[in-house]
């Protein structure tokens, strides 16, 4: 179960955005993310360890929005762009070419975040420690 | 309000990791060593291979491994056995090193020595085909072992780890004459998703492949730290 461990670099990073906005705490609806196909990261996972992590802490209420990215890789041989099928051994269908290039399909971004700014101070109180 | 955070943090959902990996890499440049960080499934020979090759590279590097491990220090105990300074890395319930971790076993090495004397460090990582591939921990490079009597088809359910490596080890091939298992096919489902990777047949065994192997290490590692040619590995 990495998306633990993944889901708390996701929380160490919004922590550190958090801080440049103080003193106010923005309040957070949605974090958007990219996740490849070609990543060992299964997303609903990642969502159902978001969900408990954040429970109780200033991002409670937040949901985890996840676009998946399809695997795309470019022939060795003519240069096209082909989804690589594992039943096939990720070769390309025009060439028979090993998967050389890959276009899309490793990302692991965090894309956006959906919130808004309280015009008050936070209560430091209120900030979860690290 | 839609706030795109690139401006602000790493567009990287792994930022928090990537940084301490950064870090530790740092370290490692300024101590002018080379870190290789080895993967695998468990059992594959992850601690038998290294056995073998810090007994044949010992006359020509300076090595130390941090050794991760679940819940024992047995790995460690047989590394330290063949003579070569081992922090053992426990990680608990946690299925891989991370950048972390590796950096408090790099603290436990410098109490014990001045890294700056070594010329490769050995990160063996949690056996896992899944998780490790995505948690960088500093190392330059990273290896991967198959063995064979996992079946030829782990390239293409496992394909992440195997495409990120930069040398996959098909290993414990002085078992081939027993097994239902073709090694070119393994070889050419690794080719398959990773053709820039080294990949070398070896077993800890019988010692076959074990020279090519080591000699890659060894002019890898030379030239990573910039010394003088390859010589001979006894």
């Amino acid at each position: 179960m990495h998306e633990v461990d993944m889901t708390k670099c996701l929380l160490l990073s919004l922590h550190e955005w958090k801080r440049g906005q103080e003193p106010l705490t923005p309040v957070v609806s949605a974090v958007h993310l990219q996740v490849g196909d070609f990543t060992c990261v299964e997303p609903e996972a990642l969502r159902f360890t978001f969900a408990a992590a954040v429970e109780g802490t200033w991002l409670d209420g937040s949901t985890l929005e996840i676009d998946t990215v399809p695997l795309r890789a470019r022939c060795l041989g003519c240069s096209s762009v082909y989804s690589p099928d594992p039943d096939q051994a990720y070769r390309s269908p025009c060439c028979d070419q090993p998967m050389e290039e890959i276009v899309s399909g490793r990302e692991l971004r965090i894309r956006s975040v959906d919130y808004s700014l309280p015009q008050q101070a936070s209560d430091p109180a209120a900030v979860p420690s690290r | 309000m839609h706030m795109p955070l690139s401006d602000t943090l790493g567009l990287n959902l792994m930022a928090a990791n990537q940084h301490q990996a950064d870090h530790n890499r740092e370290h490692f440049d300024a101590w002018n060593l080379l870190c290789l960080n080895v993967m695998s499934s468990p059992g594959a020979g992850k601690t038998s291979l290294l056995e073998r090759t810090i007994t044949a590279l010992a006359p020509h590097l300076e090595m130390a491994v941090l050794e991760g491990d679940m819940t024992t220090q047995l790995d460690a105990q047989r590394l330290e056995a063949v003579g070569v300074p081992v922090v053992p890395i426990t990680t608990g319930r946690a299925c891989h090193l991370d950048a972390a971790m590796v950096s408090g076993g790099l603290r436990q090495l410098q109490a014990q020595l001045d890294p700056a004397a070594l010329d490769l460090l050995w990160v063996e990582n949690v056996g896992n085909l899944v998780c490790p591939a995505e948690f960088e921990v500093g190392e330059h490079l990273k290896v991967a072992l198959l063995s064979v009597t996992e079946g030829d088809d782990k390239p293409l359910k496992y394909p992440v780890m195997f495409r990120e490596a930069d040398c996959v080890l098909i290993t414990k091939v002085d078992l081939l004459p027993y097994l239902p298992v073709a090694v070119e096919r393994i070889e050419t489902h690794i080719r398959s998703v990773n053709p820039a990777a080294e990949v070398f047949q070896v077993s800890a065994s019988s010692g076959a492949g074990l020279d090519a192997w080591h000699q890659w290490v060894l002019a890898t590692t030379r030239e990573h730290t910039r010394q003088a040619a390859l010589v001979e590995v006894g």
